[in-house]
Parts: C-alpha cells; sequence; structure tokens
C-alpha cells in the first residue's frame, strides 16, 4: 500500500548530471538495469541518447513524405482542373493540358505541404504546446536549458519504487536528485 | 566544469569555432544575456530612432500611392516595370543567403554556420518581407491582392497558372512560409533558454508562450533533429526554386537581354552573392556592438568572404556569357541591346556594374583583406549597390529602347518610388534591430552543439542542428 500511494504522489525522480558524458553513461545503465518510463532533458541534441535509451526511432520523415505527395497531386491537379475543365482557354489551338507549365507551382505546393507537414508532426507528435508538466516544478530545472542535464525515471515504470530508484539514481554518482512532485 | 574546457580537437591548424574558454552557462548567459539583461545600447537607439523616420517615409509613400495609383511612379510604356521589380529581386537576392547558410550549410556539415544562422535566417525573413511589398504596390489596386491566389470566387476566374508571375506569387509566398517555420522551429529551444533565464514576470510569460512549454526531452531532441534536417532539405531545393522562377519572369518573355537561358543558375549565385553581402554588413557592426568575437570569429568572416568571392566570378562569368550571347548568336537585336547597355544613355549604371561587381571583390583573393572587418564591410556595400544595379541594367537598359524607335523612352524614378525604396530599408533595418533586442541573434543550443566533449568531438557528430 505503502508503494502505491508513493507512486501517486510524485512524478518521478531526477538525477542532474553536470557533462554529456555522464549523462550518456547514465542512461545506457538505466535503460540496462530495466527501467522503461525514463526520460533526458538536455540543453542541446545528443543524438547518442536515442539509444541508449532505447527510444523508438520517429517516422517523422513518412509523415512528410506523404504530405509531399498530397501538394504535389493538389498541386498540379489544381491546375490541370482549372486549365482543362474549369477554365478552358484556346490559344490558337495549342493543348489545353499544357504540363510543363504546372511544373513550378506543382513543386513549390510539394515543399510548402512538406514543410507545413513537419512543423506541424513535430511539434504535435512532441505534444507540444504544452507549457505545464511536471519536470518544471523542480527549481534545479530551469538549468536543463542552460548547462546541466537531468536523467528521470518517471513513477509510472513497472520498476519504479522510490527507494531503490533513488538508490540506483545515487549510484550513478549524480551531482543531485531531485523528487518530481506533480 | 573542467571537462567543458576541452581544448578544440577538430581543425586544430585553425582558430576554433568558439572560443575555448566558452562553458555551457557562459554561451547561454551571454547570448540570452545581451537580450534580458543588457541596456540597450545608444548606437541601437539612435539606430531604431533613424529607421522609424524611414519607416514613415515608407509609410507615406503607400499612402499616396493608394491615393492616387501607380501614376505617381516614373513608369511608361515601354518601361512598364522598373524599380518596383528591381527592388524585388534585390530584396529577394538578400534573402537567399539566410536560407543558404542555414539549410545548405547544414546539410554540407559545415559547422561553422551555427554562430551565423539564426541572424542570416532573420534576414531572409524580413527581405522577404520587404521585397514582397513591391508587386503587391504595383498591382494597382493592392487590396484585390487575394485575387491572385486560386480560391473558389463569384467571377468563376482562375489565375493564370501558365504566367511566371503567378509561379512567383506561388514561389515567394511558400519561400516566406518556410522561411518562417524554418526561423521558428530553430528559435524554439532558445526561447526555452530566454524563459528560464528571465527575471522578470512579462519576460517569462512572452517567452514562455513562445517557448510552448519545451523541456529538452531527449525524445523530443530526436524527432526536433529530424523535423530540422527536413526542413533543410526542403528548403535547399526551394532556394534555388524561388531564383529561378523569379529569373523566369524575364527569361520566359520574348525581350532581348531578357530571354536567355543562363537567367536562373546565374540568377541564384547572384542572389547568394548578394546575400553573403548583406549578412555581412548587418553582422559586423552587431558583432561589434555585442563583442561577440567569441562566436563570430575572423574564421567565419573569411569563410562568407570566400563565398561572396566563389559566387561572385559565377555573377562576373554571368555579365561575360551575355556579351559573348549578344555576339555569337548573330542576333540583330541582341547585338543593338547590348550595344545600348554598354554605350547609351544608361552607360554609366553599366560601368557602375561592372566596377561594384567585376573589380571590387576581385581585393577578397587577399586573406588579409578578407580579415579585416573594415575593408570587408566596405567591400559588402559595394557588392550591396552593385547587385541592385545589376537588377537596374537588366530591368531598364532592356526595356527602354524597344523594337521600333518610336517606342523608345527614358526611364528616371519618382521621388515616390525612391521613398518607397529608401523607406524598405527602414523597415528591415528597424526589424533587424527589434529583432536583435528582443531573440537571442545567436543560436544558443547549437552553439553548444560545437562544444566537444569526449564521447564526441564534432568532426565524428552525425549532424549538426
Amino acid at each position: 500500500m505503502a508503494m502505491k500511494t508513493q507512486r501517486r504522489e510524485i512524478y518521478g525522480l531526477m538525477a542532474e548530471f553536470g557533462t554529456p558524458d555522464d549523462i550518456l553513461e547514465a542512461a545506457r545503465k538505466a535503460s540496462a538495469s530495466g527501467y522503461v518510463k525514463l526520460d533526458a532533458y538536455t540543453p542541446f541534441p545528443m543524438e547518442e541518447l536515442t539509444d541508449a535509451l532505447r527510444l523508438k526511432h520517429t517516422k517523422l520523415s513518412l509523415f512528410v513524405l506523404c504530405c509531399g505527395i498530397a501538394g504535389c497531386l493538389t498541386g498540379f491537379f489544381m491546375q490541370y482542373f482549372s486549365a482543362t475543365t474549369d477554365y478552358p482557354l484556346n490559344i490558337g489551338g495549342r493543348p489545353l493540358n499544357s504540363w510543363p507549365q504546372w511544373i513550378p507551382i506543382t513543386f513549390e505546393m510539394t515543399i510548402l505541404f512538406s514543410a507545413l507537414g513537419t512543423f506541424i508532426g513535430v511539434f504535435f507528435r512532441n505534444g507540444l504546446p504544452r507549457p505545464v508538466h511536471p519536470v518544471f516544478n523542480v527549481d534545479r530545472f530551469e538549468h536543463a536549458s542552460r548547462d546541466k542535464f537531468f536523467l528521470c525515471i518517471e513513477s509510472s515504470d513497472p520498476k519504479f519504487d522510490a527507494q531503490e530508484t533513488r538508490a540506483f539514481l545515487q549510484s550513478l554518482r549524480p551531482e543531485q536528485i531531485h523528487a518530481v512532485p506533480f | 566544469m573542467a571537462e567543458q574546457k576541452t581544448v578544440w580537437t577538430g581543425l586544430t591548424k585553425q582558430e576554433p569555432l568558439v572560443a575555448p574558454d566558452q562553458t555551457y552557462a557562459s554561451i547561454t548567459d551571454h547570448i540570452s544575456g545581451t537580450v534580458l539583461e543588457r541596456k540597450t545600447p545608444r548606437g541601437m537607439i539612435v539606430t531604431l530612432a533613424i529607421t522609424s523616420v524611414l519607416i514613415l517615409v515608407f509609410l507615406t509613400s503607400v499612402g499616396y500611392l493608394l491615393i492616387e495609383g501607380v501614376g505617381i511612379w516614373g513608369l511608361n510604356n515601354p518601361v512598364g516595370w522598373a524599380f518596383d521589380i528591381t527592388n524585388l529581386v534585390w530584396w529577394i537576392g538578400i534573402g537567399h543567403a539566410g536560407t543558404l547558410i542555414s539549410a545548405v550549410l547544414l546539410l554540407l556539415h559545415q559547422h561553422w554556420r551555427n554562430a551565423i544562422n539564426r541572424f542570416a535566417e532573420a534576414m531572409t525573413l524580413f527581405a522577404v518581407i520587404c521585397a514582397a511589398m513591391f508587386p503587391m504596390l504595383h498591382l494597382g489596386r493592392p487590396w484585390l491582392a487575394f485575387w491572385l491566389a486560386p480560391y473558389p470566387n463569384t467571377m468563376a476566374m482562375w489565375p493564370n497558372f501558365r504566367s511566371p508571375l503567378v509561379w512567383d506569387v506561388f514561389a515567394i509566398s511558400t519561400y516566406l512560409l518556410v522561411s518562417f517555420l524554418f526561423w521558428f522551429v530553430g528559435l524554439v529551444p532558445d526561447l526555452a533558454s530566454m524563459r528560464d533565464r528571465a527575471k522578470k514576470k512579462w519576460q517569462k510569460v512572452i517567452y514562455g508562450i513562445l517557448a510552448m512549454g519545451w523541456r529538452g526531452s531527449a525524445m523530443h531532441w530526436h524527432r526536433y533533429e529530424m523535423a530540422y534536417l527536413l526542413l533543410a532539405g526542403l528548403a535547399t531545393p526551394l532556394v534555388v526554386s524561388v531564383h529561378s522562377v523569379v529569373s523566369f519572369d524575364f527569361a520566359v518573355s520574348l525581350l532581348p537581354g531578357w530571354h536567355a537561358t543562363i537567367f536562373p543558375p546565374y540568377f541564384v549565385a547572384g542572389a547568394i552573392y548578394s546575400g553573403f553581402a548583406m549578412v555581412l554588413t548587418l553582422m559586423i557592426p552587431a558583432r561589434e556592438m555585442y563583442h561577440l568575437e567569441a562566436y563570430v570569429t575572423d574564421r567565419h568572416l573569411d569563410y562568407m568572404a570566400k563565398i561572396m568571392l566563389a559566387t561572385g566570378l559565377i555573377v562576373f562569368y554571368g555579365y561575360m556569357m551575355e556579351l559573348f550571347f549578344a555576339y555569337y548568336s548573330g542576333s540583330e537585336y541582341e547585338g543593338f541591346m547590348m550595344k545600348n547597355r554598354i554605350t547609351g544613355p544608361y552607360w554609366w549604371s553599366y560601368v557602375a556594374l561592372i566596377f561594384c561587381n567585376g573589380l571590387v571583390p576581385q581585393l577578397l583573393w587577399w586573406k588579409k583583406l578578407r580579415t579585416t572587418p573594415m575593408v570587408l564591410l566596405a567591400i559588402s556595400i559595394v557588392v550591396n549597390i552593385g547587385m541592385w544595379l545589376e537588377r537596374f541594367v537588366i530591368i531598364v537598359t532592356s526595356l527602354h529602347r524597344d523594337f521600333l524607335p518610336s517606342s523608345w523612352a527614358m526611364y528616371s524614378p519618382t521621388i515616390w518610388e525612391i521613398g518607397l525604396y529608401i523607406g524598405t530599408i527602414g523597415l528591415f533595418v528597424w526589424l533587424m534591430y527589434f529583432f536583435i533586442r528582443v531573440m537571442p541573434m545567436i543560436s544558443i543550443f547549437e552553439i553548444k552543439h560545437l562544444i566537444p566533449w569526449k564521447g564526441r568531438t564534432i568532426d565524428t557528430s552525425a549532424d549538426a542542428g
């Protein structure tokens, strides 16, 4: 019972590190010891963390490809429809479907749709905008955008236990450990 | 933080891209501090005051234009467009360096771009805004500009998709939007740094809203880097297409002096050339004013000057090819156009063009001059003037002597065209300085990315981002 209360009380435990090497090492050890609900917070992107934390690789590029194809077809057929069906102009008997002239706009529409897809895709999948999040409740967390590196093991992790997890984080030799309240 | 002070391990023979005494904390505090803590420098207040006056000039020119119509400009038949299109092409070209720096150099793993990309992207955005003013205002009834967009309307009309001018609408509006997205996506993590550094409540609120709750989670960074790479990959062909489409405005017509296959590549090179000149023109004073030598080193200036020299030579090759085409095509009209361009009433503009774009940039062959900021500033201003002249020469000297002497006319701008042009320069500089005042003008997280650590030196990293 005591453990269950603990689970509801805090969002997780967070260890603070001073260098990228330390957090990378810590992330590898935490995944290796079987923690799955964990996340790292760093002031700049560290590609190595994706594999260290065993995160799923993003499918953003596939989504963007679909957006691009949609834009390409929209661009082309908008012009095709306009020139051949809705507003045909007979200019000296030249073919109505003058497709080489559709290419620039088709291209621009492809780029436009893909770029919008990228923008919407990345922020939607990241669950942003989200101004309120438990990790912000840690006072030291403002250093996550400055010079410190944080590893957070969430209380929803099946292996999470307030004492054991704290002891485990201590073994990673962090600079500090913070409890993350809701 | 001893680990963070690791001496540069990459390109050992060169000056490091980030001064070796910089740490993660010092970078954040310095760049965000210029916005949050430093008082507005006097030079900036003076600049904002002067440019505000220029914005009033701009508003007056636009206001009078809206009342009277384009008749207040010096246009005539055959010179149906002159200052407006010259300025459009000039501004768009300036914008292109921003995309080149942020997207193309990212894809090419040129890590030195991390110090200047934010600044250059902002420049792109503001230059494109200035550029878009001119064709819009030249419409005659600018309040009907939305007719250019394909939308279901009661007139049952479509834009003419066969016209390069409509291609331009699509190209420039896409470019504006993609540049904005690229710039904003790049800003989000830095806005989070600003939010966390801000002392005052209202600053926290504004930066907090703009940062959208960014918290630097590993999964977020992973998607973010992919998105950034994708946007760079999309912006790269886009930037080439935009200036190609701009050149189609001319090249697709049948006018001697315009109807040339060399136009798209020659315009793209010219755009990069003028854009780098503008980055240098703005960056050198900003670097002095805010003491950013630790991030924008002499090596950066050297690289930018080298790109300027290379693209300048391509542009000069374009001029020579135009001469060659006029001679080798054997076309009477091409030959006449070129002779008129060099010896006709606008000879001075051609001579000034060759001086500014052909001769002056040759000084950049000397490394000493490339790394002396004041010399480089002077050269880049000359190049900006030269690139403006290039568009003026192409447009006015090709138009003013039509096929029949009965339709020859001279063009000179009126005070309203000059006011509009000067006004957009004021608007541009105002926006730039305002941006520097309220946003981190150097990408904080990308500079941190340049500091090597044990697990990774910058040369082996997969990509910067």
